[in-house]
């Protein structure tokens, strides 16, 4: 599945496309299949998402997971500070 | 130390306004990222993996207990109650939002702090000995050389946009504490004929293709070392190459050329730079050292230090060392709590420090490349009670150049040019080591997540570089590498590891030398020694 991300343009904040909007949880990220860049487009242009791409990943049990390991700290939060991380349930490196 | 005056105050102010403005603009969409992305940059506005970093000068590492304050309401208010200290002797915030980014840098702004030329293709932040001042073996202060340059190198139109980032260090001890030849050019003031001048180092660095430099000019004379830095750069602002970023950097440049026609080069435009009438007056110089002139020290002190506290004496004797004056001492912060993040701060521990500056150190607080602070003016009278504070808030861990005194770069887990995470690494590494650091003595451990090599992994003892293969963290082991001042680039020593293999390899290569080492060698002196093949083989067998 193809997910887009980027980051809050304001607050900096990791967003992923949800199909309606973006959301701070990759548990909230739709497949963009092949509309991946005009959507892209849209967005950047419209300042809803700063530094925007596109990225392979696999739908879970447990919700989507980012192929490369630094989408999935992206979407996780830094390993060494869970207190600060927005998914830790997400396995950084891969079993 | 150094205050700004009238200048210095109206160009930050200027600067915090017009970045105000680019900021608003890029809000309400009347720039795009391509537009903004340099503006943000040049006021040391990054966006990482997680959100905006800010990147925050602290000349020549120096600090007042104002500034630290300063840096602690910023944690606290517009980041996420902390800060980390970096090889460069900056401060990064890792949480900004760019809506708050210009209040931030102007609150920096009324403690005379900000973040211009933390990024970019310009002379960053100028670094020096943590010591400098209070150092027994230096020959003077080098803070008053390094803020004159800080003053020459800050919006020089002539170098703001080079062929690649510029890193400037003096020193002025025969014991480099400052990687100083690992800079693009390295200062180590040195005294001729009862006169202080300049030894030039130029051509040095770590990154993609390390190099110590080499000595570019044995004596340049205090008057006119502006005047042959100009030429330095100009050298290389004219020929670096900018059609490669990757070969871009002075190191390039002067390994290209060869050291004998960078220095002709140079020479000849020493020459031409001296009919130019830049060199500022020596007045300004003399203006700058007052600022740096030496406290009132009290005198009659007691040398004696109570050590029947077991705890206390081993930090005494790991991270306290002598000072100039009888009666003092200076005392090593270590921001490497075992099994703790390499050079971060809480909010409450920068507080603290503030504090213990203000009650401890006559105002005075530095940062070290290694990502540790440094009390430089402490009575040795007041160690037991500084020591009972620092270890009361989780800042007495007596590790200063150990094993788990390692440096780090904030690796994937925080930067987007990563390809692996440093900082678990460290963390294994020191809880692995420090129950066994007293039997190790002195190991340099430096660790990089990506070959730009923030965490100076070419000039550990032991370095390790992460790297990223096919999706997997992998880390590189290297030998043999120092910062200090018999400095030297690591040796690869074979194929790479996974995050807990190296940290069994590297005790492989310790129980080598603890079983080779000869009377007073460190490891580095048993690797040096021995070579490499010994290690390799203990390594993997």
């Amino acid at each position: 599945m193809k997910l887009l991300t980027g980051n809050d343009l304001a607050t900096g904040d990791v967003i992923w496309w949800t199909g309606e909007g973006w959301s701070r949880h990759i548990g909230d990220a739709v497949d963009a299949g092949d509309e991946g860049e005009e959507i892209l487009a849209r967005e950047e242009a419209a300042r809803r998402v700063n530094a925007s791409y596109i990225i392979d990943a696999t739908q879970t049990e447990d919700g989507p997971l980012p192929a490369h390991i630094k989408d999935r700290i992206r979407a996780s939060g830094p390993t060494v500070r869970t207190d600060l991380a927005i998914n830790t349930a997400i396995p950084i490196v891969k079993a | 130390m150094y205050q700004y005056d009238s200048y210095d105050q109206a160009m930050v102010d200027a600067r915090v306004e017009e970045f105000r403005d680019q900021a608003r603009r890029r809000l309400a969409g009347e720039m795009t990222e391509d537009q903004f992305k340099p503006l943000r940059l040049m006021n040391g506005l990054y966006l990482q993996l997680h959100a905006y970093m800010l990147r925050i000068a602290v000349p020549y590492g120096t600090l007042s207990p104002r500034q630290l304050r300063k840096l602690a309401h910023i944690a606290r208010t517009y980041d996420k109650g902390y800060g980390h200290f970096t090889t460069r002797t900056n401060i990064q915030f890792n949480w900004i939002k760019l809506e708050d980014a210009a209040d931030i840098l102007a609150e920096l702004a009324t403690v005379e702090m900000h973040a211009i030329q933390t990024s970019g293709n310009c002379i960053r932040n100028i670094s020096s000995d943590q010591y400098a001042g209070v150092a027994a073996d230096e020959i003077t202060d080098p803070r008053p050389w390094a803020e004159l340059l800080r003053q020459w190198s800050s919006f020089h139109p002539e170098f703001t946009y080079l062929p690649r980032k510029f890193k400037i260090c003096v020193i002025a001890s025969p014991n480099d504490r400052a990687a100083m030849r690992t800079h693009d050019i390295g200062l180590e003031l040195v005294e001729r004929d009862g006169r202080v001048g300049a030894r030039v180092y130029a051509g040095g660095g770590l990154g993609r293709t390390p190099m110590v430099s080499p000595l570019i000019r044995d004596f340049v004379e205090e008057e006119e070392l502006v005047s042959y830095l100009e030429a330095c750069l100009r050298v290389y602002n004219r020929y670096g190459r900018r059609d490669n970023k990757f070969k871009a950097r002075i190191k390039i440049l002067v390994h290209e050329l060869g050291v004998e026609e960078y220095r002709r080069q140079v020479e000849e435009e020493f020459l031409h730079m001296r009919t130019l009438g830049i060199q500022p007056p020596t007045e300004e110089l003399d203006r700058i050292r007052a600022f740096f002139a030496p406290p009132v020290y009290e005198t009659g002190l007691s040398e004696e230090v109570d050590r029947s506290d077991p705890d206390f004496a081993l930090w005494l004797d790991r991270n306290v060392v002598a000072h100039k004056q009888p009666g003092y001492a200076i005392a090593n912060i270590s921001l490497k709590p075992v099994g703790g993040i390499p050079g971060d701060a809480t909010a409450d521990q920068i507080d603290l420090v503030a504090d213990l500056g203000e009650r401890y150190s006559l105002d005075q607080v530095r940062v070290t490349h290694a990502q540790n602070l440094v009390l430089p003016f402490v009575r040795k009278a007041d160690l037991y009670a500084l020591w009972q504070e620092l270890d009361a808030a989780g800042l007495g861990t007596a590790n200063i150049d150990m094993a788990s005194d390692i440096i780090a770069c904030p690796g994937l887990d925080y930067c987007s040019l990563a390809n692996a995470r440093s900082i678990p690494v460290a963390q294994k590494i020191a809880q692995r080591f420090a129950s066994k650091e007293a039997e190790i003595g002195e190991l340099k451990i430096k660790i990089s997540g990506c070959i730009n090599a923030c965490g100076h992994h070419h000039a550990g003892h032991i370095g390790i570089l992460g790297v990223d293969r096919k999706g997997t963290e992998n880390y590189q082991l290297s030998l043999g590498g120092s910062g200090a001042e018999d400095c030297s680039v690591g040796t690869i020593t074979g194929p790479g590891f996974t995050e807990d293999g190296v940290v069994d390899a590297i005790e492989r290569a310790t129980n080598l030398y603890l079983t080779q080492r000869e009377e007073g060698e460190r490891f580095l002196d048993t690797y040096r020694r021995i070579g490499m093949a010994p290690f390799k083989e203990a390594i993997y067998g």
